[in-house]
């Protein structure tokens, strides 16, 4: 079942993507999370944030919208409080960072050092020298975070891209050329709900990130899109729910496969998940779970 | 785990009233169960308002469209469910606990007073129609918004004249919507007694993990499900709290 995405090994293509599994000392008393193949943490920037104020989740059709606004204890209370307890399981640990500047995202990577195994580059932030237009709707803001993240990094770094965009295969490309060494995609589509006995937002602020089996589809194109315009390893994430959905994102290109909302409704879901992507290459003849990646016929 | 709805009731109107059959890891009061919704892609936690014998009560008001889907399933159904979780009530206390609720804030202050029934309660429902739970209470003063049932007032203004009149209350628990809850802490404040409120807020994974439900309290944003529900209501930024 091992898989390697920049050179760093998986014993298996799961990965518990960044947000909705904290530090994985809650999902470990629900299952081993040493059965992960990689766990991406909460998102870190160099200071920590408070979040956003609450109503931060809203119900929607096959997922839910969330604005959690990027609460995190900031990267040195991650190394002092929680990657001891990550690095006592067999797991990769893949440290997602964000900021407000290409020097805030390179300070948080040269604080991790090689703490983790990869770097996990948020690039759906306001970039706060460019009137706050996310990172990740520029290619050359992207390639700009990519290249100060690269500079900085003493691991492999993988940029995480939008799917908020126009054409992700300029940004995918944007991203490659300023020295990435793998993608993960996607990250959450921008929503809204309105309660209309209120008349307000369901969410505090007003919008929020879409995640969930709604998202699926537009995750499968976009890992499709951006592995073949790059070449790069890619992590698939966005709506995968059970063994067919790993299958099929790695065949539109993933080398690793993002596990995330269905938490909320499973928190052993890896466990089945896994369990069916087992059986799955069993019935199919597949000894060796990698060569799915980007095994789709096109048309 | 999965369990199976025992059976149902309609308390009031929108006050559904279930027994379900299942294992939960060590129910209390103040804790909850996080109910999977079939059709719906989050869970919705419910407080628990009892735990007897292996079979849980849950009392809940149908709010929107996930907890009607609840509320339509019959008895002998599924239920896929978490649980008990979060942080209860303190119930190791050794001195005179009164407890203070509202509506639906009243089946976990239900499971404590049957737990610890020297424990008086001060139960407001919004009008006589409205009222649920209140003579299961082993000793409770009704209010209702509008007199007609009971007191005319608020939960907060009985506690007030109680302990304007020289009453010993030794702490306040707490339970029901957010305004009650800040005019509670707010009397309890003025007497100078610890106050400890369960706070509600929408969440997403119910363990720890995502931080959906966040809660302002002790100066930063901590988790309902994990952290609370039960919080020391002094460290409580009323003002970030939705209502």
């Amino acid at each position: 079942m091992n898989v390697s995405v920049a050179g760093v090994r998986l014993k298996n293509p799961l990965v518990a993507v960044s947000g909705c599994f904290g530090f994985g000392r809650e999902y470990d008393e629900y299952f081993d999370i040493s059965l992960l193949g990689g766990v991406c943490v909460k998102g870190l920037n160099v200071r920590g944030r408070e979040g956003n104020p609450p109503p931060r989740i809203a119900e929607a059709p096959g997922g839910c919208l969330n604005s959690i606004g990027l609460q995190n204890p900031g990267v040195e209370a991650f190394l002092r409080d929680e990657l001891p307890f990550l690095r006592s399981k067999d797991v990769a640990v893949i440290a997602n960072i964000f900021g407000g500047t290409a020097e805030e995202y390179a300070e948080a990577a040269a604080l991790i050092g090689n703490a983790a195994d990869m770097l996990e580059v948020n690039i759906s932030c306001p970039n706060l020298k460019a009137g706050g237009v996310n990172f990740a709707n520029d290619p050359r803001a992207a390639a700009e975070v990519t290249e100060a993240v690269k500079k900085a990094a003493k691991i492999p770094v993988c940029v995480k891209l939008s799917p908020n965009v126009t054409d992700i295969k300029t940004i995918a490309l944007a991203c490659r050329d300023a020295g990435a060494d793998a993608l993960s995609l996607i990250n959450t589509l921008l929503g809204m709900r309105i309660d209309t006995e209120t008349r307000r937002p369901v969410l505090r602020m007003n919008t929020g990130g879409l995640s969930g089996s709604a998202v699926f589809p537009v995750a499968v194109r976009c890992v499709w899109q951006a592995a073949a315009a790059t070449g790069l390893p890619v992590i698939g994430m966005g709506g995968v729910s059970g063994g067919a959905d790993v299958v099929e994102m790695m065949m539109a290109g993933a080398s690793a496969v993002g596990i995330g909302t269905v938490l909320f409704q499973d928190p052993a879901a890896p466990v089945r998940i896994l369990r069916e992507l087992r059986e799955w290459c069993a019935a199919h003849a597949v000894s060796n779970v990698s060569e799915l990646t980007g095994s789709v016929q096109n048309y | 785990m999965t369990g199976v709805l025992l059976s149902t009731a309609l308390l009031a109107e929108g006050v559904v009233d279930w027994r379900v059959q299942a294992a939960l890891d060590k129910p209390a009061p103040g804790r909850f169960a996080h109910l999977a919704v079939p059709g719906f892609s989050l869970r919705r936690p419910i407080s628990l308002c009892g735990y007897e014998d292996g079979v849980a009560r849950l009392v809940f008001a149908v709010r929107g469209r996930g907890t009607a889907a609840l509320a339509d399933l019959r008895p002998g159904e599924e239920i896929e469910l978490l649980g008990a979780l979060g942080n209860g009530y303190d119930e190791a206390f050794s001195g005179k606990t009164l407890l203070v609720g509202g509506g639906v804030g009243l089946p976990p202050l239900l499971y404590y007073a049957k737990r610890h029934p020297e424990t008086h309660t001060i139960a407001g429902c919004r009008t006589s129609g409205q009222v649920v739970l209140v003579n299961e209470f082993p000793s409770a003063d009704l209010c209702t918004d509008d007199g007609s049932a009971g007191f005319r007032g608020f939960p907060h203004q009985l506690l007030e004249a109680r302990l304007s009149a020289g009453e010993r209350v030794d702490r306040v628990l707490a339970c029901g919507p957010p305004p009650l809850l800040r005019a509670v802490a707010d009397v309890c404040g003025r007497y100078g007694i610890p106050c400890f409120v369960s706070m509600e807020e929408r969440m997403g994974c119910g363990v720890g993990a995502c931080l959906v439900c966040a809660c302002a309290a002790g100066g930063r944003y901590r988790r309902v499900c994990k952290d609370g529900p039960v919080f020391d209501a002094a460290e409580v930024s009323w003002e970030e709290v939705p209502v």
